[in-house]
This record gives C-alpha cells, sequence and structure tokens, in this order.
C-alpha cells in the first residue's frame, strides 16, 4: 500500500487522482468491511464528492495540501457535518452532526478525502473495541484477536489497507495501544497540541486527537495538519502548529533516553525482549540509555480511572433523550431520562458513570476525585524530574500483543490493566509515540512506546523513525 | 409589617442577574429577549456532543463592573460544573463559581443608613425556559412541557448578600439599591418583569440576640412586591410553627403569588447532591491588575452618588421627590432632570414627569431631547398647556420625537383664554351656590371640585393653576 | 481508606446518574466497582495533605473570546435532531418538580 506522502504527491503531480484513490480506498473496505466491522459508516458519495472536488482544484491549477487526495478513516466520536455521528453507541444511533470537529476541516482543508466513520468502544471507553453497540471489530492480523482500543477500527483500517491514515482519540492509550497491537504508528499528542472542539468527549481532561499510520513520516504529517491554536477549545495551546515532517530523520544522536522500569513491569517476555531490543538499536545510534523508575506510574491506573470516569459521568450526561439521539418515552420526564439512558448505554458506560458519579458524590469525593487529582500532580511532578534528567523516555506500549475476543470482558479490572503503561502519559498531559518493534506471540506485532514532555512530538518522530528503519531494513 | 413580640427575621438574598452582553456566555449567539424559539441556539448553547465552552470577555468585564461597584474584592477565579438532570439545561449540568468566584465580599449602603454585605457575586450560565402545557399552564398537572434555549447560556452574575437584612421593607429597598447599581454599572437593565433580575431569599427567624435560625430559601420572588410579601408571610409562618412547638425544616420553599404562600418544593433529605468539580474545558480566570483598574475607571458615579446630587438642588425635598428621584437616577434621567432644574422648572414638576410619564416610556427616551422636554414644562409651568395636555405632548415626544409646540398646535391644545376661562368659572359658580359659599368660607377643599368642574367643561383644556387664581379673584 | 461499596451505594449513584439496574445487574456492578475501588484504595490511602490538586496538566488563564456573534444554527436543523417537538420546541413529557 502506498503511504499517505506518496499519494498526496502522485495526485499534485497528476500521476494519479483522488477519484481514482478514493475508489481504490472503497473497494479495499468494500473487500474486507463485512468481516472485520471497521467502517460503521462508509460515505461513498461524500468521499467521491471530496475527491472530485480535489481534482477540480488540481485542474485548476490549485494546489489542494499537504494530504491532496488522501483517503482518511475518522473515529466515529469525530463530527462531521451533514454524517452520521454514533460514537460506538446505541443513544447516538443516526445522529448527524450539524457541525464538523476542528480536525475535520483541517483535514478537509489539506485535501484529505474522508472514507466514513470507524467503530470503536462506546463513548471510547474500552480497550479492545468489544464494547461498541455496532458489534466489535477485528483485528486484521488475526481476525480471532481484538484490534485493541478504543479507536480499533481506526487502526484496523490503516492495519487492513483500506486507508494510509486515520484518526483517533486517546484519553488512556486509546491511540497507541491499538497502534501496537495492529502493527501502526500512533500518537498521542500534547495535551491542547490538537482541537478537541467536535471531539465527542470521554474525559476532557485527558482526551487528544492523534493520527494512525503505516510510517512514522505519515503519522507526524497528519499531526502537522491537525495540530495548532483553535479559538473554540479554551483548552489549545496558544503556540501555533509545530514543522514535524522535516525532522523525521533527525536521529537520536546526543540524546538522553531514560528506559522506565515501570512501563515494563507485567509485561509478557516477548514485549519485554522487544523493548530491549529497542534500547540495544537506539544506543547504537548514538543516543545515551539510561534506567530509571518513576514509582508513581503504578498510581496512574487507579487515579486515571478515577478521574476519567468523573469527567465522563457529567460529559455523558446529556444523552438524556430531550434534544437528539435516542429516546424511550416514560409518563414524566426523569423517567424518560432513565429509560433512555438505560437502554441507549452499554454496560461498560453505565459502569464508569456509576463509578465516576460515585467518585463525585458527597461524602466521597475527597477519598477518590480529590485524591487522585492530588496524584496526578504527583505524577505531572515525576514526570518534569525525569525530563529534566533525560531528553525522551521508552517503555513498552501494551502488556501483550493483540489478545483474543472475550478473554477480558468479564473481569473489568484486567481489561483497564492494558492501558497501565499508556495512562501515565494522559494524567502528565504529555506526548508519546506508539511505534512497532519486532514480533511476539503468534507473530504479531510488539509496540514500543517513547515518551516526551509537552511539545516534544518532533523528537518522538524522531526516534521512532530510528526504531522503524532499524525494523524495515 | 411588625413581627409578633421578641421575633426577628434574619434575611439573605441571593440576586440573580443577566449581563447585557452581545453574546452569550460561552457561544457567540446573540443574548436578546424575546426571540422566536430555538432560534438562538448552537452546539455550545444546546449542548451537543463535542461542544466546548469559550468564555465571553465581556460577561467577565461586567461582573467585574459589578464587583466594583459593591466593594468587592476582584479575585483568582475557576469554574465549576454543577451537576444535575433538569430538560431546561442541555448539558444536564450547569457551569458555574464555586468555591474560588470572581468577586469576594463588599457591601452595598442603603438609603436608610443601613449597610448590607455581600458575601460573592459570582458568574454563571442561565438555562433555558420550559413551557408548560395542559389546562393549568402551570408546572403541575401539565401533560407535557416544551423547551426553548434561547436563554441557555445567556451570561448571569449572582449576588450573595450576608444574613444582614431584618426586614422586608429593608429586603425590597436592598434588591431596589442593587438593582439601580446594576443598571448604573451598565451591566444589567434590571428588568424583573422580562426575569432579567430574579431573587431567591433566605429566610430564618429568632429572639433577638439568639443564634440564628434554621432558614428556608424562598424561589421564584418575580418583583420587588412578591419579595416583600414572601418574606413575611414565610418570618410569619416560622413563627406560627416555632411557638406552636414546631421546628422549621431546612428546604426550599415556593412563592405562590395568587396564593400569597409559601409551600415546600424539596427538603434537605431530597437535596440534590450536586457534585460539583472543576469545570475542565475552561481554565482559570485571574483578571490582572491593569485590567481590574480599567473596569473601575470605567464605572460612573453610582446611584446613591447622582441621587444626592439632584437633592442637593432640591429645597427640603418631599417623601415623594425623594423615590422620584430614585426612579430617575435608575432610569439614567439625571442630565435631563438637572437640564430641567437648569432651566427653572419646579422640581416637583420635573420629577413628576419623569418618574411618571418618562419612566412610562423609558425604552423611547433618546427620541426626546432635552430641549423638548425644558419647552414642554416651561409651557405647562406657564399655564399654556394643561396638565393633561403636558402629559400628551410628553408621550407624543416619546413616541416620535417632534417639536412640542408645534404638536400642541397639532393636537388644538390652546390654552383657554383668561376671559373665556373667566366666563366658565362664573358660569359654574352660579350653578354651584352651596360650594360656591363654603370655598369662600375657607374650605379650600373645594378648590379642586370647581379644578374638576372646570375641566369637564374645557375637556380638560384649562390649567389648575389658573383655575385657582380666577377662583380666588373672586372670593 | 474508604469503606467498602455497598448494594445501596450504587442503587443510589444508579439513580443519580438516571440509570434503572435489574438486580442482577445490580448484584454485577457492586461486585465489579467494589474491585475497581478497591485497587483505587492504594491511592485513597495515601498521605497528600500538602499536594495540590491538578485539574488541568499545563497553567493556562485568561482564555476568552471577544463579544462577538456568530451564526447559530438553523432552527429547522435543530429541531430536525429532536426526538419530539412542537411549536418551535423540544417536547418532553411531563416535568415532575421545579429545577433545583
Amino acid at each position: 500500500m502506498k503511504s499517505a506522502i506518496d499519494i498526496a504527491n502522485d495526485v499534485r503531480t497528476g500521476a494519479t487522482t483522488a477519484v481514482a484513490e478514493a475508489e481504490r480506498s472503497l473497494a479495499a473496505i468494500r473487500s474486507r468491511n463485512e468481516e472485520l466491522n471497521v467502517f460503521v459508516h462508509v460515505d461513498d458519495e461524500g468521499a467521491l464528492e471530496t475527491a472530485q472536488r480535489v481534482d477540480a482544484q488540481i485542474a485548476r491549477g490549485e494546489d489542494p495540501g499537504a494530504l491532496a487526495g488522501v483517503p482518511l478513516a475518522l473515529k466515529d466520536n469525530l463530527c462531521h457535518v451533514g454524517k452520521l455521528t454514533t460514537a460506538g453507541s446505541r443513544i447516538l444511533e443516526g445522529w448527524r452532526s450539524p457541525y464538523s470537529a476542528t480536525v475535520v476541516n483541517l483535514v478537509l482543508k489539506a485535501g484529505a478525502v474522508p472514507m466514513g466513520k470507524t467503530n470503536m468502544d462506546e463513548f471510547a471507553m474500552g480497550s479492545s473495541t468489544e464494547t461498541s453497540y455496532y458489534g466489535p471489530t477485528r483485528n486484521p492480523l488475526d481476525p480471532a484477536r481484538v484490534p485493541g482500543g478504543s479507536s480499533g477500527g481506526s487502526a484496523a483500517a490503516v492495519a487492513a489497507d483500506m486507508t494510509p491514515i486515520a484518526l483517533g482519540s486517546d484519553t488512556g492509550g486509546s491511540i497507541r495501544q491499538p497502534a501496537a497491537l495492529c502493527g501502526l504508528v500512533g500518537v498521542k499528542p500534547t495535551y491542547g497540541l490538537v482541537s478537541r472542539f467536535g471531539l465527542i468527549a470521554f474525559a476532557s481532561s485527558l482526551d487528544q486527537i492523534g493520527p494512525f499510520a503505516k510510517n512514522v513520516t505519515d503519522a507526524a504529517l497528519l499531526l502537522e495538519v491537525i495540530a495548532g491554536h483553535d479559538p473554540r477549545d479554551s483548552t489549545s495551546l496558544p503556540e501555533g502548529a509545530p514543522s514535524l515532517v522535516a525532522g523525521v530523520d533527525a536521529g537520536v544522536a546526543g540524546k538522553r533516553i531514560g528506559l522506565v522500569r515501570e512501563l515494563l513491569e507485567g509485561a509478557d517476555d516477548d514485549v519485554v525482549a522487544a523493548v530491549g531490543r529497542a534500547r540495544e538499536v537506539l544506543t547504537e545510534a548514538g543516543a545515551t540509555v539510561v534506567d530509571l523508575s518513576i514509582p508513581e506510574c503504578r498510581l496512574g491506573l487507579s487515579a486515571y480511572y478515577l478521574i476519567a470516569p468523573a469527567e465522563a459521568s457529567s460529559n455523558l450526561a446529556r444523552f438524556d433523550g430531550v434534544r437528539y439521539g435516542l429516546r424511550v418515552d416514560a409518563d414524566d420526564v426523569a423517567a424518560m431520562n432513565e429509560a433512555t439512558r438505560t437502554l441507549g448505554f452499554g454496560a461498560e458506560v453505565k459502569r464508569r458513570i456509576m463509578l465516576g458519579t460515585y467518585a463525585l458524590s458527597a461524602g466521597y469525593y475527597d477519598a477518590y476525585y480529590g485524591q487522585a487529582l492530588k496524584v496526578r500532580t504527583q505524577m505531572i511532578n515525576a514526570f518534569h524530574r525525569a525530563y529534566d534528567q533525560v531528553d525522551l523516555l521508552l517503555g513498552a506500549t501494551a502488556p501483550s500483543v493483540a489478545f483474543k475476543f472475550g478473554e477480558k470482558t468479564s473481569n473489568p479490572l484486567a481489561m483497564y490493566l492494558s492501558d497501565v503503561f499508556t495512562i501515565p502519559t494522559n494524567l502528565a498531559g504529555d506526548a508519546a509515540i506508539s511505534v512497532p518493534f519486532g514480533r511476539g506471540e503468534g507473530d504479531l506485532p510488539i509496540g514500543v512506546q517513547l515518551l516526551g514532555p509537552g511539545r516534544s512530538e518532533a523528537q518522538l518522530f524522531a526516534a521512532a523513525r530510528v526504531l522503524e528503519v532499524e525494523q524495515t531494513s | 409589617m411588625t413581627l409578633p413580640d421578641g421575633w426577628e427575621m434574619v434575611v439573605g438574598l441571593e440576586v440573580h442577574t443577566e449581563l447585557k452582553t452581545t453574546t452569550k456566555m460561552f457561544c457567540g449567539c446573540a443574548n436578546v429577549f424575546g426571540a422566536e424559539p430555538n432560534t438562538r441556539v448552537c452546539a455550545v448553547c444546546l449542548g451537543l456532543p463535542g461542544s466546548l465552552p469559550v468564555l465571553n470577555v465581556r460577561a467577565v468585564e461586567l461582573a467585574m463592573a459589578i464587583g466594583s461597584a459593591v466593594h468587592s474584592t476582584i479575585s483568582p477565579s475557576t469554574f465549576h460544573r454543577k451537576n444535575y438532570f433538569y430538560p431546561d439545561m442541555p448539558k444536564d449540568f450547569q457551569i458555574s463559581q464555586y468555591d474560588l468566584p470572581i468577586n469576594v465580599g463588599g457591601y452595598v449602603d442603603l438609603p436608610d443608613g443601613s449597610r448590607v454585605s455581600i458575601e460573592r457575586a459570582h458568574l454563571e450560565e442561565d438555562t433555558g425556559k420550559s413551557t408548560h402545557l395542559g389546562a393549568s399552564g402551570r408546572i403541575h398537572g401539565a401533560e407535557r412541557s416544551l423547551v426553548d434555549y434561547n436563554r441557555s447560556g445567556v451570561p448571569l452574575v449572582e449576588i450573595v448578600s450576608g444574613p444582614d437584612i431584618r426586614s422586608s421593607a429593608q429586603a425590597r429597598l436592598y434588591a431596589s439599591e442593587l438593582r439601580g447599581i446594576l443598571i448604573a454599572t451598565g451591566a444589567s437593565d434590571g428588568r424583573m418583569e422580562e426575569g432579567s433580575m430574579r431573587i431567591d431569599a433566605n429566610v430564618s427567624v429568632r429572639h433577638a440576640n439568639e443564634p440564628f435560625g434554621t432558614r428556608c430559601e424562598i424561589k421564584n420572588l418575580n418583583s420587588l412586591r412578591s419579595l416583600g410579601r414572601a418574606i413575611d408571610f414565610e418570618a410569619l409562618r416560622q413563627i406560627d410553627l416555632l411557638n406552636a412547638g414546631g421546628v422549621v425544616r431546612q428546604e426550599t420553599r415556593h412563592w405562590d403569588e395568587t396564593l400569597g404562600a409559601t409551600s415546600t418544593m424539596r427538603t434537605k433529605e431530597e437535596a440534590e447532591d450536586y457534585r460539583y468539580f472543576r469545570e475542565p474545558d475552561l481554565v482559570d480566570l485571574a483578571p490582572d491588575l491593569a485590567w481590574q483598574e480599567r473596569v473601575r475607571d470605567g464605572l460612573g458615579p453610582m446611584p446613591a452618588e447622582r441621587r444626592a446630587a439632584l437633592a442637593a438642588r432640591l429645597n427640603e425635598p418631599t417623601s415623594t421627590q425623594l423615590d422620584a428621584l430614585q426612579v430617575v437616577v435608575d432610569l439614567g434621567f439625571d442630565v435631563l432632570v438637572a437640564a430641567a432644574l437648569d432651566a427653572d422648572v419646579d422640581a416637583g414638576l420635573v420629577l413628576a414627569r419623569a418618574a411618571n410619564e418618562l419612566a412610562a416610556d423609558a425604552e423611547n427616551i433618546h427620541s426626546l431631547t432635552t430641549d423638548a422636554f425644558i419647552t414642554t414644562l416651561l409651557m405647562e409651568q406657564n399655564g399654556e398647556l394643561s396638565a393633561t395636555q403636558a402629559k400628551t405632548v410628553l408621550l407624543e415626544l416619546l413616541a416620535h420625537g417632534g417639536d412640542p409646540r408645534a404638536i400642541a398646535n397639532a393636537k388644538g391644545f390652546e390654552q383657554l383664554s383668561a376671559d373665556s376661562l373667566g366666563d366658565v368659572v362664573a358660569a359654574l359658580i352660579q350653578a354651584n351656590p352651596d360650594e360656591w359659599s363654603r370655598f369662600r368660607e375657607g374650605d379650600e377643599k373645594l378648590a379642586q371640585f370647581f379644578i374638576g368642574q372646570v375641566m369637564k367643561v374645557t375637556k380638560g383644556q384649562a390649567n389648575g393653576k389658573a383655575v385657582i387664581a380666577e377662583l380666588n379673584s373672586r372670593r | 481508606m474508604a469503606t467498602p461499596l455497598r448494594r445501596e451505594d450504587v442503587a443510589k449513584v444508579a439513580k443519580l446518574a438516571r440509570l434503572s439496574l435489574s438486580d442482577e445487574e445490580l448484584d454485577m456492578f457492586t461486585e465489579q466497582l467494589g474491585q475497581i475501588l478497591e485497587h483505587a484504595n492504594d491511592i485513597a490511602a495515601l498521605q497528600l495533605d500538602d499536594v495540590v490538586a491538578t485539574a488541568h496538566p499545563f497553567g493556562l488563564i485568561n482564555v476568552m473570546r471577544e463579544d462577538v456573534l456568530e451564526p447559530c444554527l438553523s432552527r429547522d436543523d435543530v429541531l430536525a435532531m429532536a426526538p419530539d417537538s412542537e411549536d418551535g420546541r423540544f417536547a418532553v413529557p411531563r416535568i415532575m418538580g421545579e429545577a433545583p
């Protein structure tokens, strides 16, 4: 499959057309979507219309932008005007957003061609895409296994060569973990680097939109397009978009990288071995890799599973049957709210809403939510201390390769543990990237995670590229 | 109203005022009253999935103006979410300031010399509006309700007073003074009838000098009259309850204007658990000193100062005139009134016309030039126009502007000549000999009788003062 | 250390969140949420009195917009999403009780 950069170049030079690329993408979707359940809404018509507009721009001698004619998949929690947007939930079945997310406007402005919406864990709550109301997504590399989650559909779209790039969202690992399980590059950008306007919120202080790609350069390209200040998001960082693609080959010579013991704890042997080889490769490339301990990471999971559900319990209150989405009729409005939410939300969403409601409720706030916010402070401070000593950190993305369906659905806590290495970055608000490196059980891909301080994306891409080059050479 | 012997009421007020911004608190939809339902809504104020709030700088500025005017300390503040389900609240939480409000402390001095402390004045967003369908048109017994979100997200400041108020009269005075201050800052139009200013009252009773009693919060006070009546009713209810050996339960009570009574809305046990937490979609607010100073410097004189300035120009003002002064200042007619006083119009006449005719159509005050106002009043004062005629001219000036003399001419408002007034009076004296003799014997009340008769005969074209002069000349 | 989660706590929380649970669900959620909270006791037990809570990873302040009109959505589009509407407004079954 051609990279996004190559497609954009070919479209710009006339070697191919946006319509041809969109048709190729639609054919790939048609051939495997039934089997894998990757897209919940395929937008044939819209995609071809957008592609025709891009080709018309080329014909007029205009440059459609850095993603000219590149087919792209959108996670179904990103609003796109007039298009179905369901966030994997029954409660939004059939809902068409009357407005577009800032990132959707940005990719369109750059000439990309959205092919439709990809499956996801309901409201992004999950690590396997098994909680979607629209059924689970299968891992294209082994359909008996999960693609990871919650952005499992976007990951699978790229892994199955349906689109070269995709957008997902990462609240506790929802881009990096499926990227690892599907053998892709996935990025959780610095909090505030990418606008959240139009992203259906899970946990507002943790959510970030980020790219999936087959290679580091495509991921950098997509992030470059979607990053930047947005006046519609109060938490958007004031600085402009960073330059990312230009520096992907900068290497790691002279960099100090810390291998974090806690980001390997409990990982399978094949995963630990892959990270060990990554250490060697980075060292050979001129970096100094040192062992580090950040004990606060062990508290991340608990803090996360109080903070994220607390925010979610409030963010999801609006799904009440009054203004949009599902309504289950009842005699009075409170009963209608209850009947609607009871039918409209799946078990995982209910679990987290109740957990969050409990953590915020009178008498428990201080012990749970208040305490979790303090742990968050400690986490931030711990990472600051680490970044005083080193430029980047290294660890595993997920404890194991892709697991089988149903393996963890009966035990929520076991499922939550799949995010144990990714959560600390979200709590700290920092940036991290998962890059495929080596293979493990069942010849399935392993993801290695590189972490950096806020706005360190360029360095992360350069380091990930070193691993990628070694991997493919 | 006086309470039974030994009892004292303790009242604190929460005054909510909508801010006069162009747009809503967190989005660019127009902040207007009376638009067609759901025509001033967007993704943000409808709480659509994925929408995010961005704070309106003007709302912050007006909140700071209010704080400055009530002597608050402008402080670093944060926004919280107050979580509860209600159909007129699109996100099912309200964004409000909680433990760190923008304005902390302060006070309002009242015309009676008392001072009411301010605990805080914080920013929050308004909700939409429900209409209840069904026989009664009220919430109880309604079959279904309809919701309009035009008001959703309109910026509000809630001003919370200390428990310093001791009578319904003082509560009304405080609310009225605060209303004047809000109007003077430009933050609010103070229209209680349109709901742009709404009041909740916390009422408890105690024996003088004893600790505070258990309080009840009364909602739905939509006028100063309701405020006074509700507080009195509630204080007496609590006293009766305590005198009968009962206890006051802490609860929220609803004021029913028609019944003239409060009733239980929600007990403390039924109170919502609001699960307040920091609004993660908004960042901290910390206006720097330079900005605070700019806001403070932009404030004009407050009503008390302006009333004093006008009152200083009156000779021993009557209580009617002082009441009129309050209206005049609240409506911002200071300059107009001062100019009329400069032109030697009688103070009583200026205040009466400003506080009545002009106040009744205050929205159109811009149609009335200072010259036209003064000319009309001087015509009345000189007897060229009767009071009724002068009022008609003023209303016409407010409605369409123009020249008072031309309006008077067009309406045929020619004052009766002295000769014809004399003829009318002579005829009335002849027709009413008893009244005339009692008047001659010094019963001054009968002057009003003759004025009334003259007005009837002349269809209001006579000037009252001229009639009295005519009567006196024939005594 | 917080007390273990009881069935009635879950029932209360479900009511607050406008969710209704069957008896079996109540049992299941009590057990599952109990496990998660037990895990969370590792932080509930920490001595963190001197630590400031972080609500935001970065300390941005004073992010505001100018008081300038922007286009609203069309009422037709807005009401087209509504499960029920009447007379230009969103229609809901009767409301029991005033807003708090």
